[in-house]
């Protein structure tokens, strides 16, 4: 340890003003840098799920509207040949 | 001889890859760079000159170098993406922009706050100063650029034809202090063999420059996995990927 004190640490030499403003900057934008990319790539994953149950919703119901026109015109033809 | 490299052209295998060395790498950046840190700012011994504002070096001169560091890699990236086509080296470069962005600017911070009490200013327009200002709006350029289009392949080329032109600020930010009067001071680490610096100031040194290389591994991995996810999304693995990633959140929730 270079420093006699806790007081001394924090004082720097009479620098302390610089030095921990230059390392408290660093270590700010490097965990925001870090959080946002982690929390970004969450998003996407979540952006692409919400995507895929969007478009799997579509065929369902792209789905069930060809089984209800195939019904309604067999009951159409029915109709008819009666 | 270089066949073993092919898989990793596979976005999946890339992905993949990624994620088995990230928990790696973070492990031995926080570990690095916990004794780099404390190294350097209770155990190093103050500058004979510059007294204890010395210990924003630690800081500064990685992050400096980074920041042109990363930039050469990305461009790297670019020109393999310009001239063979190769989808991944986009992603590549865009997971490098914004980190390299950060670094040029805790390099322009921290150098201000050591320049104000060293200098007597926070900063002068000269040489060294203005060219690092200049590395910082070529990365943001090539941010707003690589967002500015829906197209990702379209998106990518034009980030990279000017990260290619902005390439010419490397040599001239590295070589700014030989050529121009400045008042910042010149090179401190890279005279091989004639080392200016004694060891107890080198060791902390180095322990945080491998510690800040290896946090920009881990945050250009964590990146790099996003962009091959958002690149690849209609693919049937990335789907498969995220529906099985939601089931095992449900689970936990669970």
């Amino acid at each position: 340890m270079r420093f006699d004190s806790f007081s001394a640490f924090i004082d720097m030499g009479g620098y302390g003003f610089y030095v921990w403003l230059s390392y408290g900057v660093a270590a700010a934008l490097l965990l925001i840098l870090l959080l946002t990319s982690i929390t970004g790539h969450k998003q996407v994953i979540k952006n692409i799920a919400q995507r895929k149950q969007r478009e799997d919703k579509l065929r369902q119901v792209r789905k069930q509207r060809q089984k209800q026109t195939k019904q309604l015109k067999t009951k159409l033809s029915e109709e008819v040949t009666e | 001889m270089w066949k073993w490299l092919h898989p990793y052209a596979n976005p999946e295998v890339s992905y993949h890859f990624a994620g088995k060395i990230l928990p790696w790498l973070s492990a031995l950046a926080a570990l690095l760079l916990s004794i780099g840190l404390i190294w350097a700012l209770a155990f190093a011994p103050a500058d004979y000159q510059q007294g204890d504002s010395f210990r924003i070096f630690y800081i500064h001169v990685p992050a400096a170098s980074l920041s042109m560091g990363i930039y050469f890699g990305m461009a790297i990236a670019a020109f393999t993406s310009l001239v063979w086509q190769f989808k991944l080296a986009d992603a590549s470069a865009a997971a490098m922009a914004p980190v390299g962005a950060t670094f040029t600017a805790i390099a322009l911070i921290t150098g201000a706050a050591w320049g104000k009490p060293m200098w007597g200013t926070w900063w002068i327009w000269d040489a060294r100063l203005t060219s690092e200002l200049i590395l910082l709006f070529l990365y943001l350029g090539v941010i707003a650029l690589q967002n500015a289009f829906e197209d990702k392949n379209l998106a990518g080329k034009a980030a990279g034809i000017l990260t290619l032109v902005g390439v010419i600020n490397l040599p001239i930010i590295k070589y700014s202090v030989e050529w121009w009067n400045t008042l910042h001071q010149g090179s401190t680490i890279s005279k091989l063999g004639r080392p200016s610096m004694s060891v107890d100031m080198l060791w902390p040194f180095v322990f945080c420059f491998l510690g800040f290389i290896l946090l920009v591994s881990v945050i250009i991995c964590i990146r790099f996995r996003s962009e091959i996810l958002t690149r690849n999304s209609i693919r049937p693995w990335v789907r498969t990927l995220v529906s099985q990633h939601l089931t095992q959140e449900k689970a936990n929730e669970v």
